[in-house]
Parts: C-alpha cells; sequence; structure tokens
C-alpha cells in the first residue's frame, strides 16, 4: 500500500512539473524583432517613378515651422510629455510600430484578408446571397477576400503606399526639417535614429494612406483601422522620431493619395466582376458551342463562379491588350485522349499522397479562411525583406511591384479561367476525392501557378540571392494543386509560364522606376 | 473536430471497464482485446447553430482499437490502447483519411474503499494517464482528420457506490493538452496569428454512470460531458478547426458478459452505442461499437488464492 502510494505521488510530481514547465501562449513570428534601421535613406526617392499620381507634388505640402520657432518647440514639449509617462503598453507599442510601418501595415492587411475569406452560406431557397459593399455589416459580410478580391486590395494599397511615399520623400528632401531628437538632445530616441528629414513623417503618411485604403476594401473594420492609424501616430510621437505637425502633414498628405486611388479603384470594372446569371449562363453556352464540356460548380447548393468578369479589370502593369496577348493555347479538349491521360494522373496522383505531399498541400492551400496565395507570398517578401534593412520607401516600392504583379496575374489568370471555362478534374471523374476544398472557378489554368511564378518572377529580381528559392517555392505551390487532386499537370506548367510572364511586367517596371 | 469527437466519445464507451470505470484487474493478469466501433453524424454545430452540410453528407469514423490491462496489484492496474482510425465523407469532394491515431495509457489505482451496511460498499479511485500521437497524421484536416495530434496528460477520480448488484459511478478528468504544430504558416481563430503554433485548450469530461454488475455481466447507462475549456466557435460556414471550443453532451449504454466456465472462461464480449444529445463545434455523433476481451492469468502458477477474473467486488 505504502508503495502504491509513493507511485501516485511521484506519477503526480512528475505530472505537475510537465504542466507546469509548459508555457502554451502563442507568439506571432513578427512580434519582437528589432527597429528598421534603413542602410540606405534612399534620398533620391521623390524622384522614383511613381503608379498612377503624375507628379510627387500633385499634392502640395505647406512648409514646415522652422525648428526654432514657439510652435515647433511645443511640438517638443508634447514629445517630452508623452515620453515622461511612458506604460509599458505604450513602449509595447513604440517596439511594435518601429520595426517598420509598411512591414506592420501589410500584416494588418493579411489579417483582413484571413478574417474575411469566407463564403457566403447558402439562403433557404439553395441560392447564395452576395457581400453588398452599400450594406457591409449585414450577412453576408463584405468583403468576401477571395484570391481576386485580395490580390486587388494588396495591390491598391502598396501601390497607393508607394506613390504616397515617393511624395513624402519629396517634400522631405525639399523641406529639410530634422527628427525631434536631433534638433533637442533631451528628445530621447526610442525607435532608433536615422539621419532622413522627418517633416513629412513616412509613418503617418503610410498611416494616413493605408487607413483610407483599407476602410473602403473591409468597411466593417472602420473602428479597429482608426485604432490602429492612432497607435502608430502616437508611437511615432512619443518615440521621438516625428513631431505632431510632421505627423498631422503625413497624414493629410497620405489621405489625398489614398484618395485618388480610391477614384481608380472605383472604375476600374472591380464592382462588376461578379456578373449576372445571364454571364453565368453565357459562358456555358459558348464552352458548348466550342464542343466542350463546360465548367460546374461541384457545390450543393451549385455556388455561382467566383467573380467571372475580373478579367475585365484594368490592371496596373498589363493593359487589356496584353491581357489578350497573354492568353495561352486551350487546353487539352476535353473529349479528346489527352484530357482522358491528365484526368488519370490525376488519380493515381491523389490516390498515392505522401505525408510529405499532403504537407505540401496544406503549406501551400491559402483556401477559404486564409489570407490567400497572394497574402501568403507577401508573408514570404516581408519575412525576406525584414532582413535587408531597407528605407520604409524602398520596402513600399518592392511590396508594390509584387502586388502589382499578383493583382495582374490574378487578372489575366481568371481572364483565362473564364475564356476556357474548363472542368476540374472531379467533374470530369467524380471518383477523384480531393485533399483540399475544390475552388468554385474553372481549372485552366491554375491560380496558385500563376500567383506563385509571378511572385517568384518579380521577387527574384529584387533578391537575386533568393531567385532559384523562390522559384522552387514556386514549383511546390503548383505541384501542391497537382497532389491535391484539384488540378490536372497542364493546368500547373502553363500557369507557371504565364505566371512568370505577368511577372516579367513587375520586372520591366523595376528595371526603370529609379530605384535601382 | 467532428471526427475527433467521436474518437473521444467512442473511448467513453470501449474503455469502460478500463480507465474510467471501478472495475479492477485481478494481480498478474492480463486482459487483450480488440475493439471496433464505428461512428457518423450527418448534422453538427458550428458553434451554436446546428446544421447539415451537403458537401460532406454523413460523416463516418470508424475505428479498430488493441487494448491491454494488466493487474499490477488488485489496486493498482495499467491499461494502454491504439487505435487505428479510418474517416469518410458520403457527399462532397473532400478525400477522408485513415492511419494509426494515438497510443493512450493510464495507471488506475484503487485509492479507499469501504463498506457500507452489510451489502453497501464505497470505493475511490484515481488515475493519471497520458496521450501521444504514434504517427504524423494531419491534425488541420477537419472534420476528416483522425486526431488532433495534441500529447495529453490527465488526472482522474472515479466514485462509486455499489449496492448489492446495482451500482452507480461517477467519473471526473482533467486533460492538459499540448500545443500543436499545423503545416500552415497563418490560421484564424478569433484574430489573426502568424505562426504553425496552435494553442490547444484543455478539458475536462465527466461521467455518471449507473446499473447492474455482476463477475458475469455488467449492463449501464451513462450520460457523460465533455467541455472544452476555451477554444473559439466555428464561424458561419468557416471551416473547423483543432483548436475550436468542442462542447458535448452524450447518453448512452455499455454492456459486457464475461464467460465464467470453461471452454470460454478468461472471454469476454463487450458492446456500446451513445448518441450526442447537445454540443459545440462537435458532430452529433450516434455511434456503436463492440469488443472482443480475453484475459491471460500470470498468477495462476504461482498461487491460487486470486480469481482470475475482472474483479468487480
Amino acid at each position: 500500500m505504502r508503495n502504491y502510494s509513493c507511485t501516485a505521488r511521484f506519477l503526480v510530481f512528475v505530472s505537475l512539473t510537465v504542466l507546469l514547465a509548459c508555457n502554451k501562449t502563442i507568439t506571432n513570428v513578427n512580434s519582437d524583432i528589432p527597429p528598421l534601421n534603413p542602410a540606405n535613406e534612399d534620398l533620391n526617392a521623390g524622384t522614383w517613378k511613381l503608379v498612377l499620381l503624375s507628379r510627387p507634388d500633385t499634392f502640395a505640402v505647406a512648409a514646415p515651422a522652422a525648428t526654432g520657432s514657439p510652435a515647433y518647440t511645443a511640438d517638443l514639449n508634447a514629445i517630452k510629455g508623452y515620453q515622461h509617462n511612458l506604460t509599458g503598453g505604450q513602449r509595447g507599442q513604440i517596439q511594435y510600430w518601429s520595426a517598420g510601418g509598411v512591414l506592420r501595415w501589410n500584416e494588418i492587411m493579411r489579417g483582413l484578408v484571413t478574417k474575411y475569406n469566407l463564403p457566403p452560406y447558402q439562403l433557404p431557397t439553395g441560392t447564395y446571397p452576395i457581400p453588398s459593399s452599400t450594406n457591409p455589416f449585414a450577412y453576408p459580410l463584405f468583403p468576401f477576400s477571395n484570391p481576386p478580391y485580395a490580390a486587388r486590395a494588396y495591390a491598391y494599397v502598396s501601390a497607393a503606399q508607394y506613390d504616397a511615399l515617393v511624395a513624402c520623400w519629396h517634400y522631405k528632401t525639399l523641406y529639410n526639417r530634422p527628427a525631434p531628437y536631433e534638433v533637442d538632445s533631451t528628445v530621447q530616441a526610442l525607435a532608433g535614429k536615422t539621419s532622413l528629414p522627418s517633416y513629412p513623417s513616412e509613418g503617418a503618411v503610410l498611416a494616413g494612406v493605408t487607413s483610407e485604403m483599407m476602410q473602403l476594401l473591409f468597411p466593417d473594420e472602420i473602428a479597429s483601422i482608426q485604432e490602429k492609424l492612432q497607435q502608430q501616430e502616437f508611437s511615432l510621437i512619443a518615440s521621438g522620431a516625428a513631431a505632431p505637425s510632421d505627423v498631422t502633414a503625413g497624414e493629410a498628405l497620405g489621405r489625398q493619395v489614398a484618395d485618388a486611388f480610391i477614384a481608380r479603384g472605383r472604375a476600374d470594372n472591380a464592382g462588376k466582376a461578379v456578373g449576372t446569371p445571364t454571364i453565368w449562363a453565357s459562358f456555358v453556352t459558348t464552352a458548348q458551342a466550342n464542343g466542350q464540356t463546360a465548367w460546374v460548380s461541384l457545390e450543393t447548393p451549385a455556388r455561382p463562379p467566383m467573380l467571372p468578369l475580373f478579367g475585365q479589370v484594368k490592371g496596373f502593369l498589363l493593359d487589356s491588350a496584353d491581357v489578350v496577348s497573354l492568353r495561352p493555347g486551350p487546353p487539352p479538349s476535353t473529349s479528346g485522349d489527352s484530357m482522358q491521360q491528365q484526368v488519370q494522373q490525376a488519380l493515381a496522383t491523389v490516390k498515392n499522397a505522401t505525408r510529405a505531399q499532403l504537407s505540401q498541400v496544406q503549406f501551400w492551400a491559402d483556401g477559404a479562411g486564409t489570407w490567400t496565395p497572394p497574402g501568403h507570398w507577401n508573408y514570404i517578401a516581408a519575412q525576406d525583406f525584414i532582413t535587408q534593412n531597407w528605407s520604409e520607401v524602398r520596402w513600399a516600392r518592392n511590396m508594390a511591384l509584387l502586388n502589382m504583379a499578383e493583382m495582374d496575374a490574378a487578372i489575366e489568370c481568371w481572364y483565362i479561367k473564364y475564356y476556357y471555362f474548363n472542368p476540374r478534374p472531379t467533374q470530369m471523374d467524380p471518383i477523384i476525392r480531393t485533399l483540399t476544398g475544390v475552388p468554385n472557378f474553372p481549372s485552366y489554368v491554375s491560380g496558385h501557378s500563376m500567383f506563385s511564378a509571378a511572385a517568384a518572377a518579380i521577387l527574384g529580381h529584387i533578391l537575386p540571392s533568393r531567385a532559384q528559392a523562390y522559384l522552387s517555392m514556386a514549383q511546390d505551390a503548383a505541384n501542391s494543386r497537382i497532389f491535391a487532386g484539384i488540378h490536372y499537370n497542364v493546368d500547373c506548367e502553363v500557369g507557371m509560364t504565364v505566371g512568370q510572364n505577368v511577372g516579367n511586367y513587375a520586372v520591366q517596371r523595376a528595371i526603370s522606376d529609379g530605384a535601382e | 473536430m467532428l471526427a475527433v469527437l467521436a474518437l473521444t466519445l467512442m473511448g467513453c464507451g470501449l474503455r469502460a471497464q478500463t480507465d474510467d470505470d471501478a472495475v479492477m484487474m485481478a494481480k498478474n493478469n492480463l486482459c487483450i482485446g480488440g475493439m471496433y466501433s464505428h461512428s457518423a453524424w450527418d448534422y453538427y454545430w458550428e458553434g451554436t447553430y446546428h446544421r447539415n452540410n451537403l458537401n460532406l453528407g454523413t460523416v463516418t469514423t470508424r475505428m479498430v482499437g488493441l487494448m491491454g490491462i494488466y493487474g499490477i496489484t488488485r489496486r493498482l492496474a495499467i491499461v494502454a490502447n491504439a487505435p487505428y482510425v479510418w474517416t469518410d465523407a458520403s457527399a462532397g469532394v473532400l478525400h477522408g483519411m485513415h492511419g494509426i491515431q494515438d497510443l493512450s495509457g493510464w495507471l488506475k489505482w484503487e485509492a479507499y474503499r469501504q463498506k457500507i451496511g452489510s451489502r453497501g460498499k464505497l470505493s475511490l479511485f484515481a488515475a493519471v494517464g497520458g496521450s501521444v500521437p504514434l504517427t504524423n497524421y494531419l491534425a488541420d484536416y477537419l472534420p476528416l482528420s483522425i486526431g488532433l495530434h495534441s500529447r495529453t496528460v490527465s488526472g482522474r477520480i472515479i466514485a462509486d457506490y455499489q449496492l448489492g448488484r446495482f451500482f452507480a459511478t461517477a467519473t471526473g478528468t482533467y486533460t492538459w493538452r499540448s500545443n500543436i504544430t499545423i503545416d500552415q504558416q497563418s490560421y484564424y481563430t478569433t484574430e489573426f496569428i502568424e505562426s504553425n503554433k496552435v494553442y490547444m485548450p484543455n478539458q475536462e469530461t465527466y461521467i455518471v454512470r449507473s446499473g447492474y454488475r455482476s463477475n458475469r455481466l455488467i449492463v449501464e447507462a451513462m450520460l457523460s460531458g465533455m467541455v472544452t475549456l476555451g477554444g473559439f466557435d466555428i464561424r458561419k460556414n468557416d471551416m473547423p478547426f483543432p483548436s475550436n471550443r468542442m462542447d458535448a453532451t452524450m447518453a448512452g449504454a455499455h454492456a459486457k458478459y464475461e464467460f465464467q466456465s470453461k471452454p470460454l472462461k478468461g472471454l469476454s464480449l463487450t458492446a456500446d452505442g451513445s448518441y450526442t444529445v447537445a454540443g459545440r463545434n462537435v458532430g452529433q455523433s450516434k455511434m456503436f461499437g463492440a469488443g472482443i476481451f480475453y484475459i491471460f492469468d500470470f498468477a495462476r502458477k504461482g498461487k491460487t488464492s486470486e480469481t482470475p477474473t475482472l474483479k468487480s467486488n
């Protein structure tokens, strides 16, 4: 009896030790990274080629008060007042935002896409409600941030950030007002020091431009976005990096640039991309007229195809003639032997999936409820960019190049998908069960392949030492769709080629934008 | 979620006579057995919303388990169990999964026994247990993953009152669950998380059971509950996730017959069934199962004082 209680006591002791030793808190990968410390301030960035604005001074920014003026002294006192009474939470905010505004807003953006990437639940009638930007708080919440929506959203935010920062750099070098910690040695530099002029504040430009764009793209999030803006602006001032007048001027400039992009967005055809039942039916008629089996939704009840007119959205890099010229030849005929071979190959692959292939399918799935493939490539890019010690404007430029490539890849891909309206493997042979959900749009060509090849092309140009790694990741992403049983080989092979072609438009822009 | 829950629940039925009841093995007796169970649902709770899903149809989980119980002494037993699991959805496109799931083990100790009157007896048991995944199966593939891939450590208290051949047992368990690693680099719970690690909330389970118990036959009805201490609800039309708040209340029955005379002496048969009457982020499972066990008596040659049977009184 005594022995047993010893055993029991020992086991309880071991169990408690195990429990106490394990901290189960999950931390985000970028929760604790050092302040952005640019190796080069890119002081000529005010001359870099803009995306949408015609000139860096399209929006006027008034000259700042001189550093010796009473107004500036009041600014410095505001900073000192904040620094006198910083709470732990406020110091945490300063540390968080010091890693870089482009990075942090990009993470916030990925989070919003993830949160809103849910397909609407059907109505009792067996049809599906369509999210509406005019009634965003009612179910289904607006938006459904599926891959095309997300690609466009990332691109608009990134491109607007880039133009806004080019304008910001223009005024920084024009007015050349030093940072508060340079002017007054009693102001602490809590987020590191740079030699960059601080008027207007680049962080506040980002807060203004991004919050204005995001509120349009994710209207239910106005309150949370506004809170982020306030946290960033507080951090800029309290860290000693920016005077309140730097921040005010920056936010105003950012918002004006955003308004120009919003005006573009309202006229870029994305609002019409959902189509109508008549248009949906016309794809079927066209495919059948060409002697092809037309795509059908594999969901029950059948769901209308995802954003079938997204191919008509106005791209940042491609014009409508480019979109047509990049279209590949047709997939194998649905009635031919070659297609049967592709189907049999898909069946054999999914039946014999290894654990490593399952992991690859999950890793690259990026389906409903995730950041989407463009979001995944934003993450991949950001994790590498963090190590580069770039200025905010170079961060923004490289993210804009990536995301314009991704948006235009979405446009090209959706154009091809609905041009051919090709069925998925499981439609051709219902015995094919898949290892991830079957996306609700036609098969040819693979979106993952296009997004990934386009991303690999531009990222490989930006970071040549990583070019091979990006290409290999892109191939993994493409293959994952074959392993999952949701694509034929040909979808991914052709998708990789077309994706690379789209990515090269971004490379061409990068070569000539004045930043290299 | 859903498949996994079914497994958890099946465990309640199938492990009866083992780690969560008030029955001990005789000393140096080894009981080895196999179990089969079948669990299916077509309705589930998406958060608190009760729905079906035409893109899943009926989700079925089948399981074959191997179990061993060894009586170290009359008051201390060790239990181990490892299942092979198959999942399948009757509609939609998703591929089912199959594979070896988790090894679970328990050490059960009868800590206290007191006669009450001429026919009554009160017993208290304590048990510690744990489980560990035996293979690298996919956890974030609910409702068709074969398990959650968490390692667990559990503590359990069992109180049993027997009056003649009728009994009532109450069991309470606290299960600590380790975080898991998934193949994705980010996910959404009630917030966006960029990590491949997933926080797994701990769980409590409760069982009350009552019925008839003799050396030959046990027949009992039971009500059990599982409460996840944290976690989040599946959002509207979202997929389930391993760290969902999975709660369930199940009603079930269990029977065991043990042959008492040669040539079948040492052999016993079990049957189980249960139904999920209420839940949250779980499938509304109907489960049935059956098992066959054989007791090897390694004490027989040495001494004859212990009866080579499952001791129930």
